[in-house]
């Protein structure tokens, strides 16, 4: 069991790094959304302090939506899924390894990113430390429910819009705890609350998230 | 007498029950709408600290509570479709969903209106306008993906999913948008006791009770649509579609 997680895990960065172009998209539309702020509000360092940490959580979740979209639909398109959904091995654990694999590829670039631009938004050093520590724990639970949508909105036309309809209403703990966790640190009060509800929320994600995105696929595929 | 359910789970079967109950549900809908109307704009006293203002909770309120028990019932309806694998449940639950978008934006709607006068503001990021403005978007998606998935088959499994996983995160969503300091005034209606005017409260219930005889009126008729749509292969809905 855990050789087939490991198996998917490993083809889709296999997958990933012979085509660097896609997930480079969302990282640099991660980065351009967040830089677009600025430009729109003005660069007084208080008030980019303030909406810095709001402003990269909402990135984020945007930035895993673009890439969320195609996280079943190549495999979908050549039929190398429904082979995989034919194997005997569960289905929960190719939902989960697809979620874990699409975190590794989007999530971790994400995190070595963050900080510079907690800089660009004049974010104090500890702060930043707890944006990188926030978004550490809430996006794989971005990943983990986007693969409930991708699953859901397999080979429909304007999947991706769909997706963002179907997905974002359930991002918004994720962002309100993410979020919430730095403006805390900005404000002096303690990060610990905001982060052990965001791990809550991780937990039960991992827990429920995987099977409904397996049923998903199942149903997609009929 | 014993009345076999499993009997109205069949479609062809529930389409002629609906049909039957339907009207006598929106009679009773209608009824308690005046009565309760009647009761809340001329009868309920004025509210010693909001004036004529908070007379809007005769619509307000009832529309808030049907909003949210409406999308427990559908995925109560999706959940049951789910282990059973009964196509009438999936119709109820289709059926249920724009009633439910509709009672939510009328609490939206409603509660603007209340907001203006009482806090000076149209809309304010207070948790329960924020959690209903959210239950809102989780309808419109659901919604959206029954509309995108042409095999009905698909829609109503895929729909029902997300319906889920919906209600699973509601009360989640609810208690994190509790984190900001809320204006929202506390529930009025506590289990020890209420704090209302007693013709208030029974306004405020005989509403509720309408809006529920409504949703399962405008349900029933919407779900004998999807019946016949769904059947129109069959002989039987050839026969009802001649005899009409």
């Amino acid at each position: 069991m855990l050789g087939f997680l490991l198996t998917v895990i490993r083809r889709d960065l296999l997958l990933a790094a012979r085509r660097r172009g896609d997930w480079l998209t969302a990282q640099f539309f991660f980065v351009m959304v967040v830089s677009l702020f600025p430009l729109g509000i003005g660069p007084e360092p208080e008030l980019l302090k303030r909406i810095a940490p709001g402003v990269v959580w909402v990135a984020a979740t945007l930035a895993s939506l673009l890439s969320l979209s195609r996280l079943f639909a190549d495999d979908h398109r050549d039929g190398s899924l429904e082979q995989m959904l034919l194997s005997p091995e569960p289905a929960v654990l190719l939902a989960l390894g697809k979620a874990i694999a699409h975190w590794l590829i989007y999530g971790i670039p994400l995190l070595l990113v963050a900080p510079v631009l907690g800089i660009q938004f004049a974010l104090p050093a500890e702060a930043i430390g707890v944006l990188v520590l926030s978004l550490a724990i809430g996006t794989p639970i971005l990943s983990l429910l986007g693969a409930v949508g991708a699953a859901l909105t397999l080979g429909l036309r304007g999947g991706g819009v769909l997706l963002t309809l179907l997905i974002l209403p359930l991002y918004v703990p994720a962002l309100i705890f993410g979020a919430g966790a730095v403006d805390a640190m900005l404000a002096g009060t303690g990060v610990e609350a905001n982060l052990s509800l965001l791990g809550a929320f991780f937990m039960l994600s991992l827990l429920v998230a995987p099977w409904v995105s397996a049923a998903a696929l199942r149903v997609s595929m009929e | 007498m014993s009345i076999n359910w499993y009997k109205f789970s069949a479609p062809a079967s529930f389409y002629g029950l609906a049909g039957r109950l339907a009207p006598w549900f929106a009679w009773a809908a209608a009824l308690l709408t005046v009565v309760g109307l009647y009761l809340g704009f001329f009868v309920a006293p004025t509210d010693f600290q909001q004036g004529e203002a908070y007379r809007v909770i005769f619509i307000h309120v009832p529309a808030a509570w049907m909003s949210m028990f409406i999308y427990l019932v559908m995925a109560a309806w999706a959940a049951i479709g789910l282990a059973f694998n009964t196509r009438l449940s999936f119709m109820m639950a289709r059926a249920l969903a724009p009633t439910g978008a509709m009672f939510t934006f009328v609490a939206l709607w409603t509660g603007a209106f209340w907001g203006k006068p009482m806090w000076g503001a149209w809309w304010v990021w207070d948790a329960r306008l924020t959690s209903e403005l959210i239950l809102l978007f989780l309808y419109v998606g659901i919604m959206a993906l029954w509309a995108a998935i042409d095999d009905p088959r698909r829609g109503d499994k895929a729909g029902a999913l997300l319906a889920l996983i919906g209600a699973i995160n509601v009360p989640i969503i609810y208690f994190s948008v509790q984190w900001w300091n809320t204006l929202h005034q506390g529930s009025s209606i506590k289990p020890t006791g209420s704090s209302m005017d007693e013709v208030m409260l029974a306004g405020m219930l005989i509403m509720a009770f309408a809006a529920w005889f409504y949703t399962a009126a405008v349900a029933f008729v919407r779900v004998r649509r999807i019946i016949l749509e769904r059947e129109r292969h069959t002989e039987w809905v050839k026969h009802v579609l001649e005899s009409a």
